[in-house]
């Protein structure tokens, strides 16, 4: 009777090891996914863990406790959790990116009609970062020659020069105590 | 030691090594060259390849970093030993972050500076210990309830089941985590034993490559 116990035991045993590989090559999956997402939309989409479902709150809660608990073996229940918790996080980034490439093919689709037809989106500004494009440019529906243009409906689509430098247009200091720095 | 020798592989605590088959620890030993002390300034030939290295990585490369196959690698064994990545940091993006941060690879002293050259280069993290507070071999285990972390006086205790790098007596550095207090390279410190994690995923050669860049260089200033 004992040796029967031992051996379901040790099925047991072997099933629960055999459960853990699998959710550790799932969780595998699910980070390689979450790090192409968050390479792949950086930086329209946020870093900061928040995982499905979760308010701010527990969310930064648990992130503590993950902090305070330090590298050691995880249960089973453990890797189902973070496991399930991977799988909430790569949904909701999934839904994130699914938007975020919805408002770019919308931004596209406009500025496309801004060439097209300039005289019906007078003064319409477009980021270049709609266009999930880097940079501070900005395509914007002028009128050409100022006032005339207005008044005579010509306009066109420009895209604005790039970003601002980074220590502003011109220094106001003494060039002179510049060098000496 | 032979230059050519291969680094030794440290022990594995049979329910580590159950769990973690592919979970390995590399280690060498470094003798400090005569002139220089490991928490010293660098000599300039180790600054300039900090300032090379720099140079490298762009503000990009910080978040495309996490799909490089080696430091994917860490962070899913990150996310398989219980940390998320994204809170407990793995140990190239902490360097590379620091770099965002400060505009460079600060130097911080000759160690410390060959551990991240090595980093930076292989994307495998590399510490030290001082070869005279290490009693036999090192290997990979995990903590009881209430064990010291070192053998100092000032030692914390730890919980049960926390993986830590251990020698024949004690628990010498939290695995991806700090070294016990007292057994850090001090001024005066000429033998370090050096040791490197290598995890799934990660090719021995890069282990390999992080341990030797570490130990040629501390040997040679």
């Amino acid at each position: 009777m004992s040796e029967q116990l031992l051996v379901i035991d040790r099925g047991a045993s072997a099933g629960e090891h055999a459960a853990r590989r699998a959710l550790r090559a799932q969780i595998a999956r699910m980070e390689h996914e979450l790090s192409g997402i968050v390479a792949d939309t950086f930086p329209h989409i946020s870093l900061t863990p928040a995982f499905g479902g979760d308010t701010p709150a527990s969310s930064g809660a648990r992130a503590g406790e993950d902090a305070r608990l330090g590298p050691c073996l995880l249960t089973l229940a453990e890797l189902e959790r973070m496991r399930d918790r991977l799988v909430g996080r790569v949904q909701e980034l999934r839904r994130l990116a699914a938007g975020r490439g919805e408002h770019e093919r919308r931004a596209r689709e406009l500025l496309e009609r801004m060439k097209l037809e300039p005289g019906r989106y007078k003064f319409v500004r477009l980021p270049v970062s709609d266009l999930g494009q880097g940079g501070c440019g900005v395509w914007e529906v002028r009128p050409r020659l100022g006032l005339i243009g207005m008044l005579a409906g010509w306009w066109q689509v420009k895209l604005s020069s790039g970003c601002p430098l980074p220590r502003g247009s011109r220094s106001e200091r003494d060039p002179e105590m510049l060098s000496h720095a | 030691m032979n230059a050519d020798a291969q680094p030794a592989l440290g022990w594995c605590a049979r329910e580590v090594e159950e769990e973690l088959p592919e979970l390995r620890l590399l280690l060498v030993e470094a003798q400090v060259g005569t002139e220089r002390s490991p928490t010293g300034g660098s000599p300039p030939e180790i600054q300039s390849r900090l300032r090379e290295l720099s140079n490298r990585f762009r503000g990009a490369q910080a978040v495309g970093v996490r799909r490089e196959p080696v430091p994917a690698a860490y962070r899913v064994f990150f996310r398989h030993i219980g940390l998320d990545p994204d809170v407990v940091r793995t140990p190239i993006e902490v360097a590379i972050l620091e770099r965002m941060l400060h505009g460079g690879f600060l130097s911080g002293g000759l160690l410390e500076d060959v551990l991240r050259i090595a980093l930076v280069d292989t994307g495998v993290p590399v510490w030290a210990l001082d070869s005279e507070t290490v009693d036999g071999p090192l290997g990979i285990r995990v903590s009881s309830e209430g064990e010291p972390l070192g053998r100092g006086a000032r030692a914390p205790l730890m919980p049960a089941g926390r993986l830590v790098v251990a020698d024949a007596s004690a628990a010498l550095a939290i695995l991806f985590g700090e070294l016990a207090p007292g057994h850090e390279p001090q001024g005066g410190t000429r033998r370090l034993e050096l040791f490197a994690v290598q995890v799934a995923g990660v090719p021995a050669l890069y282990v390999e490559e992080a341990l030797w860049t570490c130990r040629l260089a501390l040997e040679q200033v």
